[in-house]
């Protein structure tokens, strides 16, 4: 067996790491062991940060690492300019945005953290709830009026129309 | 300073309350991590982004009031002393991490104590309800007012699929920490504590020692919290939680019940010894100290030993850390010294308990 993190040499450590009651097993080779100080079985002392760093540097051998070398490009944020090997170093998101710029490879881990969910499903801000509401509203009455033009029922899509633009600007006036 | 008078305002008058099942439950609370749209995180911003975020917040919130918590007043955690950021960690009003590194950081707090809002720690804001004995839902309740109560002022950092959007991945979502601290010495004396914790964690639980990861077990305190904050909503996460803390109740009671049927007189004794090592000793270090006070505490509440409240050890266990010895002393004081004055200081205390009997 190949270490699964250089892929070269023999894998000599194999052990079991429980995340969350979720079993995951290490095989790596010494020299990958001691480069990564967080896979040395028994060094208990390190904290959340740590482990999640670990959990988080876990992604990138799992993509092909002969890709991963060739192309250099490491996605940076634009907003915080955070780069996700920062970001996996870390284990901290610099800004909201670099929910979307790591947007990719966030739900595997999220799935390991939060046993397996990705979505949220609690409290939705009051103010900003109304506002998701009303634009899944506008988005029902848009594929309406491309029915109604599709159908040529003119005078109803220009109601429809209307609508949509008086709901647009209320919520453009409430930004 | 007359102890009386030090102590009434050391201990926040919310733990001066009991709540209910308060011979197990010391205390619950409910953390909730918020950020501000548009402004990058705590962690990655310099210090002008920071002040930005700390000014909107103090504008619209410091000496505000909100419902029946009265008014909240503002804090600057860089302009406090070492001692005072210290004495806030062992009250559990701020974090070990905001006190070490207050860059403009801030804290918001009612009168009693009962609600802290931290500014700019990892994430910017963090709301935090306290609530003596075992009021979980209670403590929710309030926490989701005041967040609501933010909301109408700022806009939030929130997206429709991940929630809140937090700085640590372990907490996006709904950015909900709830615990609960626990007294629970007969599980650790009959060494079920070794068998509960795994199976509390399979159940995506922690458990830990009072001051939070990585800390140990003082005084056989621990607390329970939930690990996950995606996929289930504030009050489930809060069921889940009520459910095991309720069954740790129930084990606790029962193994106290059987070690005192059992080993009455071994009980007796320990809980006698420790009230002795508490009433005499002129030196003591802060383990021996949160030991003996949880075997006294344990004897209060199986009646083994009469006329001193349990309130005193809830109070002891505070007073007794370097912050609040430093600051009763009125100076900075080593190692050495501390141990010799919480010696004096918990002998003080139990004095006063029974002159008022």
């Amino acid at each position: 067996m190949y270490c699964q993190e250089c892929q070269q040499r023999p894998a000599t450590l194999h052990f079991t790491k429980i995340i969350n009651g979720e079993k995951n097993e290490f095989h790596i080779c010494e020299q990958c062991a001691k480069e990564k100080g967080d896979f040395i079985p028994g060094s208990n002392s390190f904290s959340i940060h740590n482990l999640l760093s670990g959990l988080l540097n876990f992604e990138q051998p799992l993509s092909d690492p002969g890709t991963a070398a060739r192309s250099k490009q490491v996605t940076q944020c634009s907003q915080c300019g955070m780069t996700y090997p920062e970001f996996a170093k870390i284990g901290r998101f610099g800004c909201m945005n670099c929910y979307k710029t790591f947007a990719s490879k966030l739900d595997p881990i999220f799935k390991r953290i939060h046993g397996g969910n990705t979505d949220h499903s609690g409290k939705i801000p009051k103010r900003l709830g109304n506002d998701l509401l009303e634009r899944k509203k506008i988005n029902q009455l848009r594929e309406k009026l491309q029915q109604l033009i599709a159908q040529e029922e003119f005078e109803e899509a220009a109601e429809v129309r209307d609508r949509i633009r008086s709901m647009q600007q209320r919520l453009e006036g409430r930004d | 300073m007359s102890l009386e008078r030090f102590m009434s305002e050391a201990i926040s008058p919310w733990m001066k309350r009991e709540g209910p099942d308060s011979d197990i439950v010391l205390s619950s609370r409910i953390r909730l991590a918020r950020n501000l749209e548009n402004h990058v995180f705590p962690m990655v911003a310099n210090e002008q982004q920071a002040e930005e975020v700390n000014q909107q917040i103090r504008q619209h919130y410091a000496d505000e009031s909100y419902g029946s918590v009265g008014r909240l007043t503002y804090f600057d955690v860089d302009q406090l002393k070492p001692i005072e950021k210290r004495v806030l960690v062992e009250k559990h009003l701020i974090s070990p991490n905001l006190a070490e590194d207050p860059k403009k950081s801030g804290v918001l707090m009612s009168e009693d104590e009962s609600i802290s809002i931290m500014i700019n720690e990892e994430d910017h804001i963090r709301i935090q309800c306290l609530f003596p004995g075992f009021q979980l839902s209670e403590a929710l309740t309030l926490a989701s007012g005041i967040d609501d109560w933010f909301e109408e002022k700022v806009n939030y950092a929130f997206d429709e699929k991940h929630g809140y959007l937090t700085s640590c991945p372990t907490n996006v979502g709904t950015g909900m920490r709830a615990s609960v601290m626990m007294h629970l010495p007969a599980l650790v004396m009959t060494q079920k504590m070794h068998r509960i914790v795994p199976a509390i964690n399979q159940l995506g639980l922690v458990v830990r020692g009072i001051y939070g990861e990585g800390s140990e077990a003082q005084g056989n305190v621990f607390q329970v919290s939930n690990q996950m904050t995606l996929g289930k909503s504030e009050q489930d996460i809060v069921e889940d939680l009520r459910g095991v803390v309720l069954q740790l109740i129930e084990e606790e009671r029962s193994a106290r019940k059987n070690l005192f049927e059992t080993s009455k007189i071994q009980l007796e004794d320990r809980v006698h010894r420790s009230l002795g090592i508490l009433s005499n000793s002129r030196i003591i270090q802060s383990k021996e100290a949160t030991k003996c006070l949880s075997d006294v505490r344990l004897g209060i509440d199986l009646k083994i030993i009469e006329g001193i409240s349990r309130k005193i050890l809830n109070e002891l266990m505070i007073l007794t850390q370097p912050g609040f010895l430093q600051q009763y002393a009125g100076k900075p004081l080593s190692p050495d010294e501390r141990d010799i004055r919480r010696a004096t200081l918990i002998r003080e205390r139990m004095k006063l308990e029974k002159n008022n009997e």
